[in-house]
């Protein structure tokens, strides 16, 4: 009779505890890391990369296509040299554009590709040549200020 | 003078080899154990019994406990989040709190209160009363008998506690910010989605608390076989076990998140 017991609860928990790991892996957490799928690097320049870091999201179109895998500074250019581990399921004509942008105004801050019109497309190893640096929110105000200041002493 | 001088050498030399004595006599209990494993694994009732007690047992206490500071966790991230305008977030802090960090270690340690305590009570009062004497007399290792199967019952009951317990937490954090707060359910469930990744935060979880259920475990039989065979010994060693096993988890805690996060960036 007790043994019964022991054998109903001990089974009851272990059921319980396999149905709250198997609600971690469906309900909270998902696969999105892109270390599983095969990747190929390209690098871009940038005379500044802004608040990027490691792991950063490389976006086409708004999706996922990759991730900033490394950021070196390049000390005979002055540039920033930023390395992307694409998904290989993904594809890029060699003159596409990269840019740094910012998701919404304090968002995070990501590598947005847009594809050129090339035949040809980038392959491991490759450079995107055309490249946006991110905007710094604090040089643009200080321009903004500055013509609003020429504009009022132009006026008078 | 010279005199009292000998004797503080010789104290300090005494409580050198008394801590290596210790370490020696931990290690071999451990190897004891294990190897002892094999015959409390063919007498699965004997672990059965002990999962009953030390883990069915405290399944109230983590559920309430998780239940309580997921909602803490939901009360106090709202104050501080919607400052900011990121209210949407809170499924993601409360979820990376608890299946990382509070999940495991608070489970931890009131399994180590609840059962780790009881463990040693039993094992020291069972070697006070002679109990264990009188079985290693009819030739039964009391090691195989008694310790092994709690031993193997309190490191398989931790990592279901510690899940259960972030279950109860999220669900916690789920009730405050979608009923209480009204953060709409789909957007909370798709952030935590999009934040919450199955290796490197859920794995890691389930890592940490079956290395803190073998600690606990072999923390807790350990103080108990080890105990003074009197009343004295035997409160002594249980809380030496609670002691030990609390600052054992958090120190395990911070060498094991400082390796997990380095393996992330």
């Amino acid at each position: 009779m007790e043994r019964k017991v022991y054998d109903f609860w001990v089974g009851f928990f272990l059921l319980a505890g396999f149905l709250s790991m198997a609600f971690m892996v469906l309900q909270v957490g998902s696969f999105n890391d892109s270390r599983g799928t095969k990747s190929y690097t390209i690098l871009a320049r940038f005379d500044n990369i802004g608040g990027l870091k490691m792991k950063a999201p490389v976006k086409s179109a708004g999706v996922l296509v990759g991730r900033v895998a490394d950021i070196k500074f390049d000390n005979a250019k002055f540039q920033a040299v930023v390395t992307l581990a694409m998904d290989s399921h993904f594809e890029f004509p060699k003159d596409s554009n990269a840019s740094i942008l910012t998701s919404g105004l304090l968002g995070e801050v990501y590598v947005g590709v847009d594809p050129g019109g090339d035949d040809k497309k980038l392959a491991a190893g490759d450079t995107i040549k055309l490249t946006q640096s991110a905007v710094v929110l604090e040089k643009l105000i200080g321009q903004f200020l500055f013509s609003k200041a020429a504009e009022g002493t132009d006026k008078k | 003078m010279k005199h009292s001088l000998i004797e503080a050498v010789r104290r300090v030399g005494h409580r050198t080899i008394d801590t290596i004595w210790r370490a020696g006599a931990i290690a071999h209990f451990f190897f004891l154990v294990i190897t002892q494993s094999a015959m409390s694994f063919r007498r699965i009732r004997l672990i059965i019994r002990e999962i009953y007690f030390s883990g069915v047992m405290s399944l109230v206490i983590i559920m309430v406990s998780g239940l309580f500071v997921g909602m803490v966790l939901g009360l106090q991230g709202y104050e501080t989040l919607q400052k900011y305008g990121a209210e949407e977030q809170m499924g993601v802090l409360a979820a990376l709190s608890l299946v990382r960090e509070l999940g495991p270690v608070v489970s931890a340690l009131l399994f180590a209160s609840r059962a780790g305590s009881a463990i040693t009570a039993e094992i020291g009062l069972m070697k006070a009363t002679e109990q264990l004497k009188a079985m290693d007399m009819m030739a039964v290792d009391p090691i195989a008998r008694v310790v092994a199967p709690r031993f193997w019952a309190g490191v398989i009951s931790m990592p279901i506690l510690a899940a259960l317990f972030s279950t109860a937490g999220i669900f916690g954090g789920y009730i405050v910010t979608v009923m209480l707060v009204g953060i709409d359910s789909g957007v909370f469930w798709g952030n935590m989605q999009a934040a919450v990744d199955i290796r490197y935060d859920v794995l890691n979880g389930v890592i940490k608390s079956a290395v803190f259920g073998v600690a606990i475990a072999a923390i807790a039989t350990f103080e108990g076989y080890d105990a003074e065979p009197t009343a004295e010994g035997v409160s002594a060693a249980t809380t030496r076990t609670v002691v030990t096993s609390a600052l054992t988890i958090l120190a395990l805690d911070l060498v094991l998140t400082a390796i997990m996060l380095r393996q992330v960036a």
